[in-house]
């Protein structure tokens, strides 16, 4: 077993396991951790079957396979940086809402002509 | 429509204009029956105080949206009240109001859905800088051979809308540099667009939106939009 490889069993089952204790202690959401978790698994797979890796790498025309280990791990991260992307997107839009509502609101309390929409809405817990 | 006169809201989306903001609601009241409502995007100056103070309704903001944010504010309040039409031109006094009526004559006369103010049909007395003119150009171009419109001002911020777009834009509006990228929403909603003759005048007071730094980011985030808007469904 070589360092490199050595290494990163390492290091991915230390962030595996740091991954894991977040979501215990509910400092991660599940659905941030899911990228991260399936990350560091298929890292610390093919760290550990060294042939596994070697065929794959092999298979796509690398030469030296720990490298196919750090292709794999810039993938991941490129694919949750989208994900964060487009998760911040989706917070902007329900901000400007957020802000919107809240303008319309505080307006038609002070002209004394709340628009009624029916029912109070159930309370949803915000942090779920 | 018959019988009762249309309900008009002139809307201001304003940031930080405490020193023109007064004056320009008040020179909108004594001139025209129109409610006139401001839209204060976050500023932490007086403009909220001083659109009161002139009586103007005011909306509040609670964090700055950016002028598209502030302007969608204004449809989902006219939206909600019923407005027939709705006016939008800038609070730093640079659109002339007397030029409103003209603005909304095809929109009250049924010929139009949206009516635009350009700087560029009248005697030209806006002076223009050559950066300005140069992206100008480019907007009116990509305008003209995506949608048809035929456009001289497509980064015009004075115009007119009616409900049907009222209502279309209280669900989609670009959240800044809205003014080109309204163009394809209406074009994929087969609306009218005119436009006609305004003025437009320099700053008096505060800053423009668009600093030099910001235009490549502008143009850039504008023709993506755009262009992005030309294959998205609206749901």
């Amino acid at each position: 077993m070589n360092r490199v490889t050595l290494f990163s069993i390492c290091a991915s089952s230390a962030l595996l396991l740091y991954t894991l204790e977040m979501v215990r202690r509910r400092k991660l959401r599940e659905e941030y951790s899911i990228l991260w978790l399936a990350g560091s698994v298929v890292i610390l797979v093919l760290s550990l079957k060294q042939d596994w890796l070697v065929g794959i790498a092999h298979a796509a025309g690398i030469a030296y396979p720990p490298s196919f280990l750090f292709l794999i791990g810039i993938l991941f991260i490129l694919l949750i940086l989208i994900h964060f992307s487009i998760a911040i997107s989706k917070l902007h839009q329900m901000n400007k809402k957020m802000a919107q509502e809240i303008a319309l609101m505080k307006g038609g309390i002070e002209n004394g002509s709340l628009p009624r929409t029916g029912q109070p809405q159930e309370r949803k817990e915000i942090i779920s | 429509m018959e019988g009762t006169p249309p309900r008009i809201l002139v809307a201001l989306p304003a940031y930080q204009e405490e020193r023109s903001i007064g004056g320009l609601v008040r020179s909108l009241r004594e001139r025209f029956p129109y409610d006139v409502l401001v839209v204060n995007d976050g500023s932490k100056d007086g403009t909220s105080e001083a659109s009161r103070e002139a009586g103007a309704t005011v909306l509040d903001l609670p964090c700055n949206l950016g002028i598209g944010g502030a302007v969608q504010t204004a449809f989902l309040y006219a939206r909600d009240r019923g407005y027939d039409a709705v006016v939008r031109i800038d609070g730093d006094g640079q659109h002339e109001v007397e030029d409103i009526p003209k603005v909304l004559e095809p929109i009250l006369a049924g010929r139009a859905d949206a009516v635009i103010g350009s700087r560029f049909l009248g005697e030209m007395e806006y002076r223009v800088s050559i950066p300005r003119i140069f992206g100008i150009r480019f907007f009116r171009l990509l305008v003209n051979v995506t949608t048809g419109y035929r456009v001289t001002d497509p980064t015009s911020g004075f115009f007119a809308i009616n409900r049907s777009l009222i209502e279309f834009y209280s669900h989609h509006y670009p959240s800044d540099y809205p003014e080109v990228d309204a163009y394809i929403l209406m074009h994929r909603l087969k609306s009218r667009a005119v436009e006609v003759p305004v003025r437009m005048y320099e700053r008096a007071e505060g800053k423009s939106s668009i600093t030099a730094y910001r235009a490549v980011y502008y143009m850039v985030k504008v023709t993506l939009s755009f262009l992005i808007n030309r294959i998205r469904r609206f749901g």
